[in-house]
């Protein structure tokens, strides 16, 4: 069958444009994608600083890393505080259901298996309902800070509406609820993989 | 069409007549999704005026070029190029922009109103008027989103820019202002059927202000220049 000569020039046109504008991507994604990585950077860096303190190590904790496998069978990355050459403390991300999807934090513990902070990365929740999880928006999610699996005891390691000690906001529960299981599970996973994560290498 | 215009009736078209959101309804997605605060609702338009302005001069560049069969391929490839080249370079050189509008970006691939302006405007006209289509297209369009979110923000948060600075800098902090007592929202406004409601109360605005001013209303069309 003979190609009609109409149709060659078009796909010929298509291709040209196709090629051209994907060297110009190319060209702009190498200009671009250092200055990318270091943002990234900077910005892990500045959710790490919030739930691991300045004053307990003397490394880089972004750049000190290694991997987990928690209960579920998912890779987790964890971010190693040290001082002197010892672990001070971790900080990994951790997952709640909330009413509107996945809720995404970051927790660090200490050794002791205590909450060093949480902070809320990401999130979908109702704005004026469930957003109170994020500090922009109140202080609720503070109150972790020094809390570990012990105190309260693990049986109340829920929102008052299931028996547990900690506030819902009014009108929402599933958010709270969400959240309260992430962190007791973070603190879980420590209690379950302390030796692995303190050890120094 | 060709030469039919001028200067003034595009940025006329733009911002009024044939104004993307409140006459030609394009563009449904991201103006019901990114409306449910007045700054949401201007960074949205920031980004999408920046992509069509870009994407009309493209086109209008190469109008010669592209033929008939393959043009709608081609504006598609040139709107997603623009979408990804303001993507990476606000990502890398201007992040604190990019933390803030960054969730916007990619959604702009989706808006039909850049590629109907490619279609109407830039693929017949030369280079200069083009450019000013799209960029005042994109005007119109981040002048309808702010308006709407601003609706929705005041009767739904009782809130006006909240959190402005953080798009525009510390210098525009005075813009955010509260309207109502606090908790006095009508939570609806924010939420979906919100955007549905004061989109739909804008248009009824619009068309009562054209009725009133003598004009009658206009079912204006992408294809209407």
């Amino acid at each position: 069958m003979k190609l009609k000569e109409g149709t060659l020039t078009h796909a010929l046109i298509l291709g040209t444009f196709c090629l051209g504008f994907a060297v110009l991507l190319a060209l702009t994604n190498l200009a671009t994608s250092d200055a990318i990585a270091a943002r990234a950077i900077e910005d892990r860096q500045a959710s790490l600083g919030q739930v691991i303190p300045t004053a307990i190590h003397d490394n880089n904790p972004v750049l000190d890393t290694m991997a987990l496998t928690d209960a579920d069978g998912r890779e987790l990355t964890v971010y190693r505080a040290l001082k002197g050459g010892r672990v001070t403390g971790v900080a990994y991300e951790i997952f709640g259901t909330g009413y509107a999807g996945k809720i995404k934090l970051m927790l660090g513990v200490d050794t002791e298996g205590r909450a060093l902070g949480v902070r809320v990365l990401a999130h979908k929740e109702t704005p004026g309902l469930g957003d109170w999880i994020d500090t922009k928006k109140g202080d609720w999610i503070l109150q972790f800070d020094g809390l570990s699996l012990g105190n309260p005891p693990i049986e109340k390691w829920k929102v008052k509406k299931d028996g547990g000690k900690f506030d819902q906001f009014s009108g929402a529960t599933i958010t709270p609820r969400g959240v309260v299981g992430a962190i007791r599970e973070g603190l879980e996973l420590f209690a379950a993989n302390k030796t692995k994560l303190l050890e120094t290498n | 069409m060709s030469g039919s215009f001028t200067y003034g009736r595009i940025a006329r078209d733009g911002l009024w007549d044939n104004n993307g959101v409140l006459a030609m309804l394009l563009g449904m997605c991201p103006t019901m999704a990114m409306t449910t605060s007045a700054t949401n609702g201007f960074g949205m338009g920031l980004a999408t005026a920046v992509v069509m302005a870009a994407s009309s001069l493209m086109v209008a560049t190469f109008r010669n070029y592209i033929t008939r069969e393959v043009r709608i391929p081609v504006y598609i490839l040139i709107v997603a190029a623009n979408v990804t080249f303001v993507d990476l370079m606000m990502n890398a050189w201007m992040h604190e922009l990019y933390k803030v509008l960054g969730l916007f970006i990619p959604l702009i691939v989706s808006n039909c109103l850049p590629l109907a302006r490619l279609e109407a405007f830039a693929a017949k006209e030369p280079v200069l008027p083009s450019l000013m289509d799209g960029t005042f297209m994109g005007i119109g369009f981040t002048l309808s989103l702010t308006m709407i979110g601003a609706v929705r923000e005041i009767v739904g948060s009782g809130t006006l820019f909240a959190d402005a600075s953080l798009l525009l800098g510390p210098a525009f902090k005075f813009l955010e202002t509260q309207v109502l007592p606090e908790d006095m929202g009508v939570l609806l406004m924010i939420l979906p059927p919100g955007g549905f409601l004061a989109t739909g109360l804008l248009i009824v605005g619009k068309r009562l202000l054209d009725i009133r001013a003598g004009k009658g209303i206009q079912m204006a069309g992408a294809h209407s220049v």
